[in-house]
């Protein structure tokens, strides 16, 4: 059986789910499809930093502009998944104070509130940083959660009538008179495609676009640039901490939630590669021993895990290391650049941009078919924004949930789930089921990537068990429950590998003691 | 590692193994207690984020610290709890009277008679319940009409009842508030049994009170100021080439312990010098012993006990008294923690925790129950009727 829609989205990552929000906000019958979870690519693996677009003031003065402009939406409209923490550029006895007032002068014609502080000033803002620094500016940086992000846009999507499949191979695309009207799917698990029809197809699929794109007929150009970046236990510095120089290998720590991030590295890779992406251990030792230099109590501080990700750049001549080349947002309309009508494709940007991108896409959407609306993704704020901070009465098994998800936690069912699952990130029964019936989750990484669950200091090793239960409770599936814990095993395993040492050693042997059986 | 360790607490050896929350006596009544892991590393981690994470619940903690003694990984569990109570919780004047123990004792003293018999009062136990939130059922530990540094300075002169100019050696003692204001007589024991070991004895020059109870109620700064002067005085005792005794485990275990790591204050130079009286005699020689004692005696390791580590010093002194049947208690919390008990809100928790340990006592019904916390003793006084003496009592009633 055939489903109409007037756009389908290929790809459930931000800008995807961005888009799909957009549309559906619009007025559009909109479907989103997903080959794997939401967040499953580049969404979920980066800094989580709301850029001020300082970090682009000097080499993208355009894209900097876009930055602080989004950067100023996004803390409006997406509060709860936004933390206004601000950030700080230091200067180094190595780097250079001309630089820094390049740097500064090049952020104000960008429109960004940069204000150079003194050293004592940045150490009394932030006593993380290295006490040797010459020089700060501070910048409105800020840290937001990719996962929370999407899932709010997929949330309010889903409330305006979108349709999002998740689990969803697109197959092939459906060509009619030389014109693309529409995709063949094939949902996991079924033995044959279902078909899908929409008068026009947008591709977001990241760094998988171009391989879509050539079965779509049409020719684009990736740059996949492997980013890694390591995750530290718990808060080291509350505010994001940048090195004031030309952008290099890992100098940005952010506070994600309530561990801290440092990255990223930077390496043109295959794209053959792009399926299978972790962190070495060479990696891991670059990243370590340029964030000392901006914190240098990262030198003792537990790091309980590394991850990679891929930038989806977009070549624009020449070859370069992936930072050279540009970020920014690209907007391709099939129809006038190779003759194929019925199919855009949405890429380059960041994360920070995200919602413009899908702006950018939806206006495109809407020209061809004709639509009017305009967008209001820039002023109506997003499902859960309307609260960010637990109040002093709420009930200890609910504010982390607060943090999490804003004024969504009010709409879990405290009275039946108030059991803490996963204690490092306090997550209850009653959030698991939310996830379960509002994002669709269906497996433990799944589960995770939207609570946190299994990502605290012990990365699941006490709550494994719970919380295979619960989940497979929850989905009306007992039978699942053993898979899940070897299937998490693994995939925490696979973070653990390259930062075994010190006490994520000790958790890791403590780990592999209790699941002796599933690893 | 750990001295390179900027972790507050060492929060982040935490594996997440929950021992502490096995061991932790409030997790097994109060549900409202989230424990000892979610409300000390866990809850740090939250913390750390947004102080608005900070939870109430924290207040049930009874800074037992039995938490940090069963951790594998050196968390300093009972601390991170401590330092978050005294960096975000408020109070009122109840915890203000019950933490004030200098002040309130200094007030308390000379009018000893009247201020015992009107706490003794039903309607004044009546305002006290409803007004001040302290709780009706609680007994009181008296005041004593002089002051043990009174009595020692007229004693301890030549001639005097206890006369400590024949002594060629010297230890100070940090007598703390109990005996000061309500129970000289323990002091007095003291003196004698360090007497009877060939030392005399000095007191502190400022000796103020230890201020546990002025940290477990968040009074973080008063603290402060009396550990600032504590520390002071001790260091004055160790420039002096003597060491400092103490008869209570509770306020040896604040010097030692909370100074450093709650108010993050030195007392490096001092911590090897101070000392239970127990474990400083088992490095003297044998004291004179009597031979005409029979008595059963359980002994109650207080839970701070627990954390100094020195119980052993205490049992082995005690097993040396001839005709003293010493019974070990299994070691586990009375339930009052200092303050904790006095507040109504508290009362019935407190007594749940002490159930075990009062059905324990009673079944083995022995002549005295023996331990080094003043409070353990007011406890098990009210709660079993079973006599409670500090080590160094009975050793006094054990010597020649």
């Amino acid at each position: 059986m055939t489903q109409e829609f007037d756009v389908i989205i290929v790809g459930g990552g931000v800008t995807g789910a961005a888009a799909a929000r957009d549309c559906a906000l619009r007025g559009l019958r909109t479907l989103l499809l997903e080959r794997g979870d939401i967040c499953d690519g580049a969404s979920g693996r980066n800094h989580g930093l709301l850029h001020s677009g300082a970090r682009y003031a000097v080499t993208d003065p355009e894209g900097a502009r876009e930055c602080i402009r989004e950067n100023q939406i996004l803390r409006r409209v997406a509060s709860s998944c936004v933390e206004p923490c601000d950030g700080l550029f230091i200067t180094l006895p190595e780097d250079s104070l001309e630089y820094q007032d390049r740097f500064v002068q090049a952020c104000r014609a960008a429109g960004i509130a940069a204000e150079p502080i003194s050293p004592e000033e940045a150490l009394r803002l932030e006593p993380a940083v290295n006490p040797a620094l010459i020089g700060a500016v501070k910048v409105p940086d800020a840290s937001v959660d990719p996962f929370r992000l999407t899932d709010a846009n997929i949330i309010d999507a889903v409330r305006h009538g979108a349709t999002i499949l998740k689990f969803h191979t697109v197959t092939e695309f459906i060509k009619e008179k030389g014109r693309i009207a529409g995709v063949r799917a094939l949902p996991h698990g079924e033995s044959g495609p279902l078909e899908f029809r929409a008068r026009e197809v947008v591709l977001a699929a990241g760094i998988w676009t171009a391989e879509l794109a050539r079965s779509a007929g049409v020719r684009i150009e990736m740059l996949p640039s492997k980013g890694a970046l390591i995750i530290f236990g718990h808060r080291v510095a509350g505010m994001v901490i940048n090195r004031c120089r030309k952008p290099a290998n890992a100098d940005i720590l952010v506070p994600g939630d309530v561990v801290s991030v440092l990255g990223t590295t930077s390496d043109k890779v295959p794209l053959d590669t792009i399926d299978d992406m972790h962190a070495t251990p060479e990696e891991v030792d670059l990243l370590l021993w340029e964030g000392v230099q901006l914190v240098p109590a990262l030198a003792s501080t537990r790091v309980i895990r590394a991850y990679a990700g891929v930038r989806p750049l977009v070549m624009a001549g020449g070859e370069g290391d992936g930072r050279n080349v540009s970020r920014g947002i690209v907007v391709l309309d099939h129809e006038l650049r190779d003759g194929v009508p019925g199919l855009i494709t949405i890429t380059g940007g960041k994360l920070t941009t995200s919602r413009l991108m899908a702006e950018l896409v939806t206006d495109k959407v809407c020209e061809k078919l004709g639509v009017k609306a305009p967008c209001r993704t820039a002023l109506d704020p997003l499902p859960g924004s309307e609260k960010r901070h637990p109040k002093a009465e709420e009930p200890y098994f609910k504010r982390a949930a607060i943090g999490r998800h804003g004024s969504e936690a009010d709409r879990m069912d405290f009275k039946r789930g108030r059991e803490i699952i996963c204690e490092c990130e306090q997550v209850t029964r009653a959030e698991i089921a939310w996830a379960v019936q509002t994002l669709g989750v269906r497996n433990i990484s799944d589960l995770r990537r939207h609570t946190r669950i299994g990502m605290g200091t012990c990365q699941g090793s006490f709550c494994i068990r719970k919380v295979a239960r619960v989940l497979a409770e929850e989905l009306g599936k007992p039978e699942l429950e053993r898979d899940f814990i070897a299937d998490y095993l693994q995939e925490r395993w696979k973070g653990m590998t390259p930062v075994l040492w010190g006490d994520t050693l000790r958790e890791a042997e403590y780990m592999q003691t209790m699941h002796r059986d599933e690893i | 590692m750990q001295e390179f360790n900027i972790s507050e607490g060492n929060l982040e050896q935490c594996l997440k193994c929950n021992l502490c929350t096995l061991v932790c006596p409030m997790m097994q009544v109060n549900e409202y207690y989230p424990g000892p892991k979610k409300a000390g590393p866990d809850g740090e981690r939250y913390r750390l984020k947004d102080p608005d994470y900070y939870d109430y619940a924290l207040k049930y903690c009874l800074n037992c610290k039995r938490c940090e003694v069963s951790c594998p990984s050196g968390v300093k569990v009972g601390d991170i709890i401590q330092a978050a109570r005294l960096k975000y919780a408020g109070h009122n004047l109840r915890d203000f009277v019950l933490a004030s123990t200098d002040l309130v004792g200094s007030l308390s003293t000379p009018f000893a008679p009247i201020v015992n018999a009107t706490l003794k009062a039903r309607p004044v136990k009546a305002v006290l319940h409803t007004v001040m939130g302290v709780d009706a059922q609680r007994k009181f530990p008296s005041y004593s009409q002089k002051t043990f540094t009174r009595w020692f300075r007229k004693a301890s002169v030549p001639g005097g009842e206890a006369d400590q100019s024949g002594f060629e050696r010297f230890v100070r003692f940090y007598h703390g508030c109990y005996v000061q204001y309500n129970y000289p007589q323990l002091g007095k024991d003291l003196v004698k049994v360090v007497n009877a070991a060939g030392y005399g004895v000095r007191l502190l020059e400022g000796e103020r009170c230890c201020g546990v109870a002025l940290i477990s109620n968040s009074f973080g700064r008063q603290a402060t100021r009396q550990a600032r002067a504590n520390i002071a005085a001790l260091q004055q005792a160790v420039a002096a080439g003597e060491d400092i005794v103490t008869v209570s485990s509770t306020c040896t275990f604040t010097l030692r312990d909370e100074y450093p790591n709650v108010l993050h204050l030195d007392n490096a130079a001092v911590r090897p010098h101070l000392t239970l009286l127990s474990r400083w005699l088992c490095r003297q020689g044998p004291l004179p012993f009597r031979k005409d004692l029979h008595l059963r005696i359980a002994y109650h390791t207080a839970c701070h006990m627990q954390k100094l580590g020195w119980r052993s010093y205490t049992l082995q002194l005690l097993r040396q008294i001839p005709g003293v049947e010493v019974i070990e208690l299994e070691p586990r919390c009375c339930g009052i923690a200092g303050t904790f008990g006095f507040k109504k809100e508290n009362y019935a928790w407190s007594q749940a925790i002490g159930q075990g340990l009062f059905d324990a006592i009673r079944e083995i019904a022995p002549d005295y129950v023996v331990t080094e916390c003043e409070t353990c003793k007011w406890q098990i006084e009210m709660s079993t009727g079973v006599p409670v003496l500090n080590p160094v009592s009975l050793l006094a009633m054990s010597i020649v």
